[in-house]
């Protein structure tokens, strides 16, 4: 199908933009990457008055060494880049992790970092990543701006913090502590569909190898990034042997997580799914904090 | 009313100028306005890759733009693979000798996936060439002579740079 007619206005600096939204409200709507946007003008589910786009917006788009030594990213950052630059490789591994299985290339080409954020949808790797990583986001109006963590960030079924005439501008991630593992595993039905369940796991161990932290966070297990605190909880002060990262595997799956069924597979099958993902990630979480690299 | 606009665009090297509506999509902007009919639209959601195009070099979606977007921008379609029409470019020779094509829906949007990644990675092992198809759907071939042809494909760029 056809988009509706609809206006189009391409603002050079974030200045313009930000006063465009503001002038037209719910009747803008900012166009990224235009992934996930364009398919709903195509279907007609999605019939904004005005497109203000982003793509001539130059300075959104980089990955910068924060003071504190983690990484900020431009909400313009396109997904391809995630996939390779050496920053994240060295210092959000879980970013690189995640980053290939989004897609397609030719859609990671142009998808970007801040419209996958803000679109919010449960199935999608960045949020996962970004509230695993205790992000925290940048949003910005023309009346000022404001943080806001990524766990808080997403509030209902492809529904955020963001107001009407606010963008969200910078991802920040904080450094992650020395000997920290992440994984992030998922499984698809086919390479670049939106997966049926998938996991992001990060321990960190202390010198004696024992649990200090971990982490647990899931997509497609319920309306936004679904984290399994206890679950993750209960794996500190563990050696994390295989006993131990099976007993939080199950329990995350049964009392943390709420998959839904959808035509591919039920609800039981998805927690089943997760929980054999679950036990993959800490077990390559766990290796990577052994072995030093992330 | 809504006013058009003006696109001034670049494909496969040479200029075009359209004043068009901000709704028209790239796919038919290069169908329908510049009668270059070799990308094909299958989904218009993003899904079948029949509408891949490359955006300085790298493949996109054409389905998932629109020709606004592409104001200032260079493009390239299938149409730019070869000038003569005789002369097949060796991408195309390897489809056409390797039956990597039926109905050919599909062809057009493989090719311009298949030319960027064999580009970056001449010599590709099978597991790495059904990666980079994975974002293409074929209903025809069963992929498995698109698989052959891309293996001869970057036999025939390796000889022509060697
Ligand atoms: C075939 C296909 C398969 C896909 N598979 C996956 C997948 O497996 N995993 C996955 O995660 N995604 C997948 N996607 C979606 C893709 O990752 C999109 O790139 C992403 O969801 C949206 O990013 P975008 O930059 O394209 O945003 P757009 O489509 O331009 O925008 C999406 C929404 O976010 C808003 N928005 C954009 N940028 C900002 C901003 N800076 N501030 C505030 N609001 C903003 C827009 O107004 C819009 O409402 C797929 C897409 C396609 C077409
Ligand atoms: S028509 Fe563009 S991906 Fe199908
Ligand atoms: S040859 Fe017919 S769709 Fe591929």
């Amino acid at each position: 199908m056809k988009p509706a007619p609809v206006d189009y206005t391409a603002p050079d600096s974030l200045a313009e933009a930000l006063a465009l939204l503001a002038e037209h409200g719910f009747d803008g709507k900012l166009l990224a990457g235009g992934q996930s946007l364009v398919p709903l003008l195509n279907f007609r589910l999605a019939q904004p008055g005005v497109l203000i786009d982003l793509n001539r917006v130059r300075d959104l788009d980089y990955v910068r060494e924060t003071a504190e030594g983690g990484v900020s990213i431009g909400a313009m950052t396109r997904q391809r880049t995630l996939e390779t630059d050496p920053l994240l490789v060295e210092r959000a591994p879980l970013m690189n992790q995640a980053a290939p299985l989004i897609a397609h290339p030719q859609i990671r080409n142009r998808g970007t970092v801040g419209g996958s954020l803000a679109h919010a949808d449960p199935a999608a790797e960045l949020p996962v990543v970004a509230v695993a990583l205790e992000a925290r986001f940048r949003l910005q109006s023309h009346a000022g701006e404001r943080w806001v963590d990524a766990r808080d960030f997403y509030v209902g079924l492809m529904t955020t913090e963001l107001a009407a005439e606010e963008a969200l501008v910078e991802v920040e991630l904080p450094p992650l502590p020395p000997r920290t593992g992440c994984a992030f595993v998922e499984l698809a039905r086919r390479h670049g569909d939106y997966a049926t369940s998938g996991v992001a796991a990060i321990v960190t161990l202390d010198e004696a190898g024992v649990c200090s932290a971990a982490k647990l966070v899931y997509l497609s297990a319920g309306d936004t990034p679904m984290t399994a605190a206890e679950a993750a909880q209960s794996l500190v002060g563990s050696e994390l042997s295989s006993e131990s990262i099976r007993a939080a595997a199950a329990y995350a799956t049964t009392a943390e997580i709420e998959p839904t069924a959808d035509i591919h597979a039920s609800a039981e099958y998805k927690r089943h799914l997760a929980g054999v993902l679950t036990e993959r990630a800490l077990l390559a979480a766990k290796a990577r904090a052994l072995g030093g690299a992330g | 009313m809504i006013q058009r606009q003006r696109v001034s665009v670049t494909v496969n090297g040479r200029a075009y100028e359209r004043e068009v509506e901000p709704r028209l999509l790239l796919s038919d902007f290069l169908r329908h306005e510049l009668d270059l009919t070799g990308t094909h639209v299958g989904c218009e959601h993003g899904v079948c890759g029949a509408c891949t195009i490359l955006l300085d070099g790298e493949p996109i979606r054409s389905c998932l733009m629109l020709a606004v977007q592409a104001d200032g921008l260079e493009l390239t379609t299938v149409e730019g693979l070869t000038e003569d029409p005789e002369k097949l470019h060796p991408l195309q020779q390897a489809f056409w000798e390797a039956h990597g094509l039926q109905c050919g829906f599909c062809t057009a949007g493989i090719l311009m996936t298949i030319l960027p990644f064999l580009k970056k990675n001449p010599t590709p092992s099978e597991d790495e060439i059904r990666l980079a198809l994975s974002g293409n759907l074929c209903r025809c071939t069963g992929y498995q002579h698109i698989v052959d042809a891309v293996k001869l494909a970057a036999d025939y760029l390796g000889e022509e740079s060697s």
